[in-house]
């Protein structure tokens, strides 16, 4: 029983050498048959057909990212909020604490950024 | 009347009122809170006093961590009480014994941990107070994931142990290679995240749900294709080899344990792949059991290759570090054989040998911690030469966790081995078994070279530094514990195997 069992996946292994054989034909037609005539302009990365300014390898300002962050937790803290603001009344006092927990131990997170001064702009 | 009776048992700082959707019962997660409730207090403490001792830290962590473990022993009876739900939180929270052996067994690895970390910590000069809230999280996440009875709480779970375990593996702010570890383990950790999401998808378009009953339910009624319920079952398998590192979804884990500080590569190497095995068992053997002929075979490979392969590339490590990282691999590798089996057998022999591979690997990790004196000095072979002759404790301890790595007797490693690899003959897997037997000979190689150099080879005086060997009495109850354990379950296996005789059965 399990011989033809597996024996039915023969065609996801056929399926899959095709696949393979497909793109290595045709990538390698390609670069057989493809005239090749280099420019500088054709060398050039290619941003969105903007020419490139300055170098790939840049610093970018690491605040921003704390920042980003913080505003990513309380951004869905507030999605949570929502759905919840409108069904409340309906699940019972229950929720509002269990609201109030989830918004605490949030909130705890904010005190603890602002202690560790996080949150003054260096 | 029985709802509010199980209610009374509930933890004061729950809110504990019926909904509309049926009584909340927070009785099977109390481990859980205790272990966040702790940890939020803490990162306060930490932030609010600056001047806060060290000590104070280190002993509320502890605390924290026998409390969910006392609270884990009494859910131990509390869910056989004929009232109890088998599934709480609307279905989200499995109660039943084998969520409380994992969690026992996890929250005696992070108890250990933590010993470790304190002295890492202290010795290192890193005293940063975070080291211990992200520990309680990450344990949390742990013992939250042995429970998790949907696949979005397996997920969920999962992320709260890998996002503080990133964290942690970054420790050692002062070396580089610390923050590469962290740095390479979260690329890899959210890519595998990414395949588990997707497969967490595709069984909920395969079924309707992600429940993990419903969906079992849901599969063996099902006639005509598959195809998404097999997309589900390929994408999950890869999400799980990730975590439990199984060749070839292995490539984080040498680089990270070798990383990471010493305390934390024990912690994880131990927690990590205890939760991850739980939840790995519980999701292929509830959920996906109407499919265990099509999940078999890729598990079985992926258990042949992990030994193999594990197995083979540690003999080439010069870094001891490295080298248990390997040969953490390879037992990923046996313990998917148990896996493969796929019967009570071979989840109870799988479940033993997570519970002798973490104590093992977390003693290992803590000896090497010890000999490395000061953050992470004296990790090449060449620094145990003599080690029996400088520190004969240290030396023995290390040697008892090799002999029960190596699978050799009188220790649970042996046991444990011969346990899956019964399990696996009677599910008929006898090449499986072979594999494993002739990898275990290659395996024993590595490990006794480190005995040798040992016992067997003089010290170089001036080749690396010595001085004060882990002298501190903490270090030494940290690795005596499991030594003890490692023997204990060597000797007298019959303890742990009556446990899981009432453990091995998952609820549902």
């Amino acid at each position: 029983m399990a011989e033809s069992f597996y024996q039915s996946y023969g065609v996801v292994v056929a399926l899959l050498i095709g696949g393979f054989g497909l793109v290595a034909v045709a990538f390698t037609a390609a670069r057989l048959i493809a005239p090749r005539r280099q420019t500088a302009e054709k060398l050039m990365t290619y941003e969105c057909g903007i020419d490139p300014v300055g170098e790939g390898w840049s610093q970018s300002q690491i605040r921003y990212y704390i920042y980003a962050f913080l505003f990513v937790i309380f951004d869905v803290e507030s999605v949570f909020l929502f759905p919840w603001a409108n069904i409340f009344v309906r699940l019972g006092y229950q929720a509002v604490v269990e609201m109030a927990i989830f918004v605490f131990v949030l909130a705890l997170g904010l005190l603890y950024a602002y202690k560790k001064k996080v949150l003054q702009w260096v | 009347m029985l709802a509010l009776s199980i209610l009374a048992q509930a933890p004061p700082a729950t809110p504990q009122t019926a909904t509309g959707h049926g009584p909340l019962i927070f009785t099977p997660v109390a481990p859980e809170l205790i272990l966040v409730g702790v940890a939020l207090i803490l990162l306060l403490y930490d932030a609010l006093e600056p001047q806060r001792p060290h000590l104070a830290l280190a002993l509320a962590t502890l605390a924290g961590i026998a409390g969910a473990a006392a609270y884990s022993v009494y859910l131990w009876f509390w869910v056989q009480r004929p009232d109890s739900p088998s599934s709480v939180l609307q279905g989200m929270v499995a109660a039943d014994r084998f969520t409380v052996f994992f969690r026992l067994v996890i929250l005696g690895a992070a108890f250990i941990a933590t010993l470790l970390g304190y002295l890492y910590l202290e010795r290192a000069g890193e005293v940063r107070g975070e080291y211990y809230p992200l520990l309680l999280f990450a344990t949390a996440g742990m013992t939250l994931i042995t429970a998790a009875n949907d696949l979005i709480m397996v997920f969920l779970a999962l992320e709260i142990l890998s996002l503080s375990l990133y964290l942690m593996t970054g420790f050692s702010l002062r070396r580089l290679a610390s923050a590469e570890a962290s740095m390479k383990y979260f690329l890899l950790g959210a890519f595998s995240s990414a395949f588990f999401l997707y497969g967490i998808a595709f069984a909920y378009g395969a079924t309707g749900t992600t429940n993990l009953p419903a969906i079992a339910h849901k599969l063996s009624g099902q006639v005509g294709p598959l195809a998404l319920a097999l997309g589900a079952t390929g994408l999950l398998t890869v999400g799980f080899a990730f975590k439990v590192a199984a060749v070839p979804f292995h490539m984080w884990t040498p680089d990270a344990y070798q990383g990471a500080p010493t305390s934390v590569t024990a912690f994880m190497s131990a927690g990590t792949k205890v939760a991850a095995f739980a939840a790995f068992l519980r999701v292929f053997d509830v959920a996906l059991s109407p499919l265990v002929w099509d999940w078999k075979p890729f598990v079985w490979a992926l258990a042949a290759i992990t030994m193999v392969v594990g197995g083979v590339l540690a003999i080439a490590q010069t870094n001891i570090k490295r080298m248990l990282a390997y040969s953490s691999i390879a037992h990923a590798g046996f313990i998917l054989v148990g896996v493969t089996a796929a019967s009570r057998q071979g989840i109870e022999a799988s479940m033993f040998y997570l519970a002798a591979y973490a104590a093992m690997i977390v003693g290992a990790f803590g000896v090497v911690m010890l000999v490395s004196v000061r953050g992470e000095r004296n990790l090449n072979f060449s620094s145990y030469a003599g080690l029996a002759r400088r520190d004969p404790f240290l030396a023995a301890v290390l040697a008892v966790f090799m002999l029960s790595l190596a699978g050799i007797p009188p220790t649970a490693g042996f046991i444990a081995k011969v346990s899956v690899f019964e399990a696996a003959v009677q599910a008929g897997h006898w090449p499986l078994v072979l594999i494993g037997v002739l990898t275990s000979v290659i395996a024993a190689f590595y490990y006794i070279r480190v005995i040798v150099l040992m016992y067997m080879q003089e010290y170089l005086p001036g080749q690396e530094e010595t001085e004060g060997l882990g002298r501190e009495p903490v270090g030494r109850i940290a690795v005596a514990i499991p030594a003890l354990l490692t023997l204990l379950f060597g000797v007298f296996p019959g303890v742990l195997f009556g446990l899981l005789k009432a453990a091995s059965v998952i609820r549902f």
